[in-house]
């Protein structure tokens, strides 16, 4: 096998690799196809801690009608079959982690470096981010920002951050729910906040909540947050809209969980040269104004651009032209087929 | 063929010639409607074409089904008037609609 090359980690815990691709969505998950193809080995890195990127996340359910040869597929069907075709690559996935830096070494290959303190060392890198990193929706309620990360919270990373506080969760899916159950042991008080009096949540957990809620041990109330009051960071209250009359809830601690969009994120710090936020690119390579440094699929734009699953699909496969040239310089590659080449049929694991 | 108005937040309006079996969500984009982000394109998985609409037009516009008002679950201020445009088909019974786009879609 040709990809079985052992990787290089050296002793501060750097992986050095072929290539990192960015965003395990459709297109970062056929890029492992065509750059195995040619025997580049790949690590996979996406915010979400699952790969599929939109079709997994937005719309796993919802058909698509435009992948060619599939009259119709959902999103995670399309995932799904992805993972199956790349299987034989070996990729690596590190999943629930974001690329925060990505700079160039004096040996010319690249330092690609996560938020968990990874870091690996690639001689190209795909950037394959679609719409950018999946990140929580901020309530765009007046001066939120001076309380995030000591008041407002969108994620509970440490419990301790909760303990004998007065906390209000807002939402009515799984994490709100989750959070509910999983801080009233701790906290002071719990308040869930919640548009309507139905839950998304799995019912048993809305039942448990419902429970405490019962027993006097959570409090529900059905409204919406207009307006926080505090100082220097320190929420103090917020005031919310019922069905009645606005009312003002003495809380210290806010988690909303809205769900998650996208933004561009840290890709806007790399240097790449952008347009109306997108990675702007040649049409031959997919390349970035950054030799070495690829970028395909949504994230991408050039004359004609389309942002269909199918176009980063033809993407990917010009590109991993390009990037073998980078990664075996003055190597040849001998244009094939995997219906005919034994070759090819080798790394995909099929034996004649 | 319906006339759909938007009303921004600052009071200023865009009327647009939206045509039977598109959605509302699609109009707006045609034409550039400011404030109608449709991140996910029309799945009804994002909640970012969040509109109000006017009293006058509430029941024929329709109520949010169900998946919707899940999906309205993730919007900003949500009202009873809340729909989100994605999931309002144009048809001729719509001539005249009046929607209010809301101050920020997250």
């Amino acid at each position: 096998m040709p990809l079985d090359t052992p990787e290089t980690t050296l002793d501060a815990g750097i992986v050095e690799t072929d290539c990192v691709v960015i965003g395990a969505g459709p297109v970062g998950l056929f890029a492992v196809f065509e750059l195995g193809l040619v025997d580049i080995k790949v690590h996979v890195v996406d915010i979400l801690d699952k790969v599929g990127g939109q079709c997994a996340e937005l719309y796993p359910e919802k058909p698509i009608y435009d992948i060619p040869a599939l009259p119709v597929v959902t999103g995670q069907e399309l995932t799904d079959r992805l993972m199956e075709q790349i299987k034989p690559f070996g990729a690596q996935f590190h999943l629930g982690e974001r690329i925060d830096a990505l700079s160039r070494e004096a040996d010319g290959r690249f330092r690609v470096e996560t938020d968990a303190g990874k870091v690996f060392l690639a001689k190209v890198v795909v950037v394959a981010a679609g719409g950018g990193s999946f990140t929580p929706k901020r309530p765009p309620l007046q001066g939120i920002e001076a309380y995030e990360g000591t008041s407002v919270f969108y994620a509970v990373r440490k419990i301790e951050t909760f303990r004998d506080r007065n906390v209000l969760i807002v939402g009515g899916g799984d994490s709100a729910l989750d959070w509910t159950l999983n801080l009233q042991p701790v906290a002071k008080s719990v308040t869930l906040l919640h548009r309507r009096d139905e839950f998304r949540a799995a019912p048993h957990t809305v039942q448990q909540m419902r429970d405490l809620v019962e027993a006097g041990k959570v409090q529900l109330r059905i409204g919406q947050v207009t307006a926080l009051d505090g100082a220097d960071g320190a929420l103090s209250s917020v005031t919310i809209s019922t069905a009645t009359a606005p009312e003002t809830l003495p809380v210290d601690r806010m988690l909303p969980f809205f769900g998650l969009t996208m933004k561009l994120g840290p890709v806007a710090n790399w240097g790449l040269n952008l347009e109306q936020n997108l990675i702007a690119v040649d049409t031959a390579k997919f390349e970035t104004s950054e030799p070495g440094i690829f970028a395909i699929g949504d994230i991408n734009t050039y004359p004609g651009k389309l942002k269909l699953i199918l176009s980063g699909f033809h993407e990917a496969a010009l590109m991993a032209q390009a990037a073998h040239k980078i990664v075996y310089p003055g190597k040849k590659l001998m244009f094939q087929y995997t219906t005919s080449s034994s070759g090819l049929q080798k790394k995909l694991g099929i034996h004649g | 063929m319906a006339k759909i108005t938007f009303i921004q937040p600052d009071g200023s309006s865009q009327t647009v010639d939206a045509k039977s079996g598109m959605t509302v969500m699609e109009a707006a984009r045609l034409a550039s409607i400011p404030g109608i982000e449709a991140e996910c394109g029309g799945a009804c998985a994002c909640a970012t074409c969040h509109v109000y609409v006017d009293a006058g037009w509430v029941a024929k516009a329709g109520k949010a089904a169900a998946m919707e008002e899940d999906m309205l679950d993730f919007a900003f201020d949500v009202r009873p008037e809340s729909r989100l445009s994605c999931q309002i088909k144009v048809t001729d019974a719509l001539d005249g609609l009046i929607l209010t786009v809301p101050t920020k879609q997250f």
